[in-house]
Order: C-alpha cells, then sequence, then structure tokens
C-alpha cells in the first residue's frame, strides 16, 4: 500500500513536472502570442494540478490533504479564467494571431474588388 | 545558494526597469520584484514582512501603478540631454552608502548589537508578558505600539492626500450615464464576471482570517486591509465604479479610515486613563496578558480598518478621475460628429 501510494504520488509529480517544463519551453519557442498563452495557460493548469494531486498523495494529515484540495480548486478556477481575460483583452486590442495577420491584410484588398 | 539566485534576478530586473521606455512592462517587472523580494523574505524566514511585500508590493501597489497609467499614457517620455551631473551626484551617494555599510556588522553575525540587545529579550519574554505565539506581532503591536501607530497615521495621510488632490464632486444626473457607458463596456465580460463572484466571498473571509489569526501566524491588519480592499477593488474593475459606490458609500468609506486611526490612537488613551502609559495594554483588563490580548486584537482592527479604507479610497479617486476623462473624451466626440 504505502510502495502504490509513493509510486503513483511519483508518476503524478513526474507527468506535472514535465508539464511545467514543457509549457516554459513553450513560451520561448512558439511563434506569437497566442500559442504562447496556450503553453503557458493549459501547461500550467495542468501542470501544477498534476503537482497537486501527487502531493495529495503523500499527505497524510487531513489538514494537508484539505488545504491541497482547496489550491487546487482555486487553481482550476483561476488558471482558465486568466488565460480567457488574456486572450480576450489581446483580440480586443486589435492583436491577430500569426498568419491570420497576412491573410486579414489581402482580405482587406480583395474585399474592394469581390465581397468572399 | 537561493539567495544568491534571487539577488542576482532582483539586480536584473531593476536593470530591466531602468532600461525600459514602455510603462506598462515597467509596472508589471515592478510587480515581479515585489514578488521576488517576497520569496526573498521568505527565504530569510521573514515570514510576515513576505505577506506584507506579497499583499502589497505585488498586489495593490501594481494595480494602483496600473490605474495611472490609464490616466497618464503608456510611454515615457524621451529624454534629449544626458544628465552627467546627477549620475556624479547618484554614483557619490550610493559609494557613501555602501562605505556606510562597511561598518555594519556581518550579515546574520550572532554579536551583531540586534541580536545581543532587544532580539533575545523579544524571544524570551515574549511569551510570559504578551502571551502570544507570533513574535513578530507582539513586537509590532505591543512592544513597538507606538511605531505602528505612526505607520498608520502616515497611510492615512497618504490616503487624505490623495482626496485632496483627486477628489471629483459627483453630480447626480451623470450617474446615469456613466452607468450606462460601464454596462456596455462590461456586457460581454461574462466569465470573469461570473469567476470573480464566486471568489469575492472567499477573498473577504480570508481577509479577515489574516486579519484575526494574526496572533498565531503570519498576518497582521496590513496584510488583511490590503486583502480586504483588494477584493473590492476587483468587484470594483468588473462592475463598475457607479455599481461599486453604491455598495460603498464614499462617505461612510472616508469615515472608516478616520475611525480607524481615532480607535487606534484611543486604545492608547484608554491605557493611559486606566493608569498605565502610552499603549501599555497591561491595564486594560485584570490579568495583564489578557489586556495584551484584547490591545494587540483592538488596535489591529483599527489598522485593518483604515489599511482598507484608504486603499479602497485611492482606487476610487483614481478610477474616478479616469472615468471623468473618459466621458468628457466621449462628449467632445459627440460634439465633434
Amino acid at each position: 500500500m504505502e510502495i502504490l501510494l509513493s509510486i503513483t504520488s511519483g508518476l503524478f509529480l513526474f507527468i506535472g513536472s514535465f508539464l511545467c517544463i514543457s509549457g516554459g519551453v513553450g513560451i520561448i519557442r512558439f511563434p506569437d502570442f497566442y500559442t504562447r498563452m496556450h503553453a503557458a495557460g493549459v501547461t500550467d493548469t495542468l501542470g501544477s494540478a498534476m503537482i497537486l494531486t501527487g502531493l495529495m498523495f503523500q499527505s497524510g494529515d487531513l489538514l494537508v490533504f484539505a488545504k491541497l484540495v482547496m489550491v487546487l480548486l482555486l487553481i482550476l478556477l483561476v488558471g482558465p479564467t486568466t488565460s480567457h481575460v488574456l486572450a480576450k483583452a489581446a483580440f480586443h486590442n486589435g492583436l491577430l494571431p500569426q498568419g491570420l495577420n497576412t491573410l486579414s491584410k489581402s482580405d482587406d484588398k480583395e474585399d474592394t474588388s469581390s465581397n468572399t | 545558494m537561493i539567495n544568491i539566485v534571487l539577488l542576482s534576478l532582483l539586480v536584473v530586473i531593476a536593470i530591466a526597469i531602468i532600461r525600459m521606455k514602455d510603462l506598462f512592462a515597467v509596472v508589471m517587472l515592478t510587480g515581479i520584484y515585489g514578488l521576488l523580494s517576497a520569496s526573498f523574505f521568505v527565504a530569510m524566514d521573514a515570514v510576515d514582512v513576505a505577506f506584507t511585500e506579497a499583499a502589497v508590493g505585488a498586489g495593490i501597489s501594481t494595480l494602483l501603478m496600473l490605474v495611472a497609467i490609464t490616466m497618464t499614457g503608456r510611454k515615457e517620455k524621451v529624454t534629449r540631454h544626458k544628465p552627467f551631473a546627477a549620475l556624479f551626484i547618484v554614483l557619490i551617494t550610493g559609494g557613501l552608502l555602501i562605505y556606510g555599510t562597511l561598518d555594519m556588522p556581518l550579515f546574520g553575525s550572532a554579536d551583531a548589537p540586534i541580536h545581543s540587545h532587544v532580539a533575545p529579550r523579544y524571544l524570551n519574554d515574549s511569551m510570559q508578558e504578551i502571551g502570544i505565539p507570533n513574535v513578530v506581532t507582539s513586537v509590532l503591536a505591543s512592544y513597538r505600539a507606538f511605531d505602528t501607530f505612526g505607520e498608520v497615521v502616515v497611510i492615512f495621510t497618504a490616503g487624505i492626500g490623495v482626496l485632496a488632490l483627486l477628489f471629483v464632486p459627483r453630480r447626480k444626473e451623470e450617474d446615469e450615464k456613466i452607468a450606462s457607458i460601464n454596462d456596455s463596456m462590461h456586457e460581454h465580460h461574462l466569465v470573469i464576471r461570473i469567476i470573480t463572484k464566486m471568489l469575492i466571498p472567499f477573498i473577504l473571509l480570508f481577509a479577515l482570517y489574516v486579519q484575526f489569526h494574526g496572533d498565531y501566524g503570519p498576518g497582521g491588519g496590513f496584510q488583511a486591509g490590503v486583502i480586504f480592499s483588494s477584493a473590492i477593488v476587483l468587484y470594483t474593475m468588473l462592475f463598475g465604479l457607479s455599481t461599486a459606490r453604491k455598495v460603498i458609500n464614499q462617505g461612510f468609506i472616508q469615515l472608516m479610515a478616520a475611525f480607524g486611526v481615532l480607535f487606534y490612537g484611543c486604545v492608547g488613551i484608554a491605557s493611559l486613563m486606566n493608569g498605565g502609559n502610552f499603549f501599555d495594554y497591561n491595564v486594560l483588563s485584570d490579568d495583564p496578558v489578557a489586556g495584551q490580548h484584547l490591545g494587540i486584537l483592538l488596535i489591529e482592527w483599527g489598522v485593518g480598518v483604515t489599511v482598507a479604507a484608504i486603499m479602497i479610497i485611492i482606487f476610487f479617486s483614481f478610477a474616478g478621475r479616469r472615468e471623468l476623462q473618459q466621458h468628457s473624451e466621449n462628449n467632445k466626440n459627440r460634439e465633434s460628429l
């Protein structure tokens, strides 16, 4: 039982830290704002959730477990919301995803000739 | 090792702040600077200071700076001249300050005056004299209550200054227009509004926990006040200033700011009346330790009320100015159309 718990916990921790690192790599490597934000938002939410779940397996104390559950709930609520708000704000201020930028410019030119 | 990493990151961020021209990025970096200092303080076991730094330095001051930027504009003014004289003076002052630190005892050395003089007394005797586990709180609220009173008065003065500079008397008929502008602005912010509605009760509850748990763990009036006001600020940002003013009346919040300071001072007066020194809580109750507990609870409450009220007042004043600006711009646009 003890061994099973620590193996599951270690597995969750490993996946979580891998996701966090890949998110960090993604922020640096991805080409434009939206993909970078995707890397930061999605992988970090899942990564920290995984790490917290892994820590839950190791908490012997009920109080520590409850605190971890609360932190997990907070992260699950706040993480996606912040990504959503960030993307929305960027989109409202006229930042278009890369690739779409040049596309819309050519669209504008075409708009004058043919309405597609 | 972790200290070195954190300190070098602090230096890097400080240089980046100086080099940046985009004020928005500068404010964000200042927030990161605050958060890094907070983790640095945690690494040095100063949890209370770290808590304050995280709440004030990284949290609310970043927010207030952002509100200020919405009024002033994003870009730093380009300076043509090279201020060599200023650089010279700064270099000399900095050199003198560093020279001054050479006389100080080494970091963490056991025979430094602070470790041989007051600290042992606080650590050894505070449990019998004050009877609360968090020594920081007993130093802050009992041994050094007069200093803390000064800090609260400073915060109060800052709030009054902002109020004197930025207070906008509100006319009734404009309220409806502003409210309609707000409604159209916030109609589509549905997700974040719902999430905020879910979170605000917990933030307020956490503020109260920090307020009343300050005797046992890190926390106290300053942090609790800032956290409480941050919940209100969040509400104001998402539901508009006029809605928030309906919840929290401007007059009421000004009254609360003054009341907190007055309440703090009155605890000191009460101990004078009972025959002790100013802020000597021993005389507040029959049992000295119970008196200390009562005194600390009361003055922390006064601190929390004042800090929360002043932060809300500052934010309201900034946001009110911003709203007025937007309003006049809209009017101009309408006239030009």
